[in-house]
């Protein structure tokens, strides 16, 4: 391949299937899925529930396999590592958002940031020192030595994206990071991981809300388990162009 | 209506010329709705024919300045303490289509929702671009300039109206597969139609729709008494 390093996308999903179940109970979750995702590009999946959203995002960080296809994060398939090199590639190239913050209780938010590096075997210094700055950088800074629940939601959602791209990890794949939040907060956790994928990171976000999704530059629409449509991003800003010259 | 009453607004900070006003009402609303200079003067003059402004003579560089009058200074209190009249609403082409494509031969009622859908959820994605721009001037600039607020405002009605939208389609489909799962059950005949618009796998892009081939024959088949009630339920 000519490709430039670049231009290969941080996730590629090829030919993804996931059967649960057979014979007479089974169920067809995904059904050839395709999907690039590269680095700067925030994807965001719609459909209605059991359409398979939840499904992809699951398989895309490794937390469950495919019946078959490939998952490629940053150049591996992870359908075929090991499980000690599927563990490190957990680690280290992708983060996860949840609904529900999943941060841990008993650590501040420096510590929750740093965890995932101390476990790569970072000295917890460096990795405190690391925390800080990725939580200063996301304006974040002044939670650092908060408890979760010294935090309101939005906050708590805030560190987890940081704990998501800490480090050299530009996969974030977020599962209705905004479903706790009412919808300002909701929105802030958005212009957080926009901002973060505009900074070179590469995202998936899973959500139902469409006000949500039109953060993406790409929104999938998924029916079925297939890709049935897709958005593509306007070069040009044709929409309310005489604003735009100015803006 | 709002053109009118929008230079009203604006002549209430103080005399004003033609030009100067359409500039300034797009600037306000981020020239989400351009105005002619032509819409202006033809507005401007029915405004001074029904008293509510008048012309009250040049600036320095010879353009005619209109100012509000205190009858127009009313009709923009009366109007601000009004709500805008929703109860008849204007013609919504999409409602109209989605209306006509339900049972039309040859149309895949799905089709057209998931190409509204894409539309609608594009124009979004455009609004809140726009609007994250316009977030990030209001933070850099201290300084909340009023047609900057003015300008997110209005974004964001567009970012709700195409919310709304994308909901609302979402919903027809949902309830189209709802109806034509169950409006089928009673006539045996239908049956194989109405287990293929249930049959998960065929999406919108799906080639024979089967959604809007079996809520078409529903309806054209034995459910007379549903089409009776919905007619006679909707009241007008």
């Amino acid at each position: 391949m000519t490709t430039p390093l670049a231009a290969q996308p941080v996730l590629r999903l090829q030919n993804l299937t996931r059967v649960h179940g057979s014979g007479a109970t089974e169920v067809h979750a995904l059904r050839g899925i395709d999907l690039d995702v590269h680095p700067g590009e925030l994807v965001a999946v719609m459909g209605p529930s059991g359409s398979g959203k939840s499904t992809l995002l699951t398989i895309a960080g490794g937390l469950d396999a495919p019946t078959s296809g490939q998952v490629i994060v940053e150049g591996t398939d992870i359908t075929t590592a090991g499980l000690k090199e599927l563990a490190a590639l957990r680690r280290r190239s992708i983060g996860y958002v949840f609904q529900d913050y999943n941060l841990i209780p008993a650590l501040t938010a420096a510590e929750n940031v740093s965890l995932p590096r101390e476990l790569d075997g970072m000295s917890a210094r460096k990795a405190r020192v690391e925390a800080l700055a990725a939580l200063e950088e996301m304006g974040l800074g002044h939670l650092a030595d908060r408890f979760p629940d010294e935090m309101s939601g939005g906050q708590q959602q805030r560190v987890a994206i940081a704990r998501a791209l800490v480090g050299d990890r530009r996969l974030v794949l977020a599962d209705e990071p905004t479903g706790a939040l009412d919808s300002e907060t909701g929105e802030s956790v958005l212009a957080l991981l926009r901002s973060r994928c505009d900074a070179g990171a590469a995202g998936v976000l899973v959500t139902h809300e469409p006000r949500f999704a039109a953060w993406a530059d790409r929104v999938v629409f998924l029916r079925d388990g297939a890709i049935v449509d897709q958005t593509v991003r306007s070069e040009a800003d044709s929409l309310l162009t005489g604003r735009v010259a100015d803006a | 209506m709002s053109i009118r009453h929008g230079l009203l607004a604006l002549l209430e900070h103080g005399p004003r010329y033609g030009s100067q006003l359409r500039t300034e009402f797009e600037s306000r609303t981020g020239a989400t709705w351009p105005l002619n200079v032509g819409q202006v003067y033809t507005t401007l003059g029915r405004l001074e024919r029904d008293g509510l402004v008048g012309q009250s003579g040049e600036d320095g560089a010879g353009h005619a300045l209109y100012a509000i009058t205190d009858a127009g200074r009313a009709e923009l209190r009366t109007w601000f303490e009004k709500p805008v009249d929703r109860t008849s609403p204007a013609r919504d082409e999409l409602a109209i289509k989605l209306a006509m494509a339900v049972g039309a031969p040859g149309v895949d009622i799905r089709a057209v929702i998931q190409s509204q859908r894409r539309h609608t959820v594009k124009a979004m994605q455009d609004y809140t671009r726009l609007k994250a721009q316009a977030l990030a001037a209001l933070e850099d600039t201290a300084s909340r300039e009023r047609d900057d607020v003015a300008w997110l405002l209005v974004l964001e009605q567009l970012i709700f109206q195409t919310e709304a939208e994308a909901r609302w389609l979402d919903h027809c489909e949902s309830r189209l597969i709802r109806l034509s799962a169950t409006a089928v059950a009673p006539a045996p005949s239908d049956t194989a139609s109405a287990s293929a618009a249930v049959e998960p796998g065929h999406g919108p892009g799906a080639p024979h729709a089967p959604g809007a081939g079996a809520g078409g024959g529903g309806e054209a088949g034995g459910s007379g008494g549903r089409r009776g009630a919905r007619a006679g339920g909707r009241g007008r």
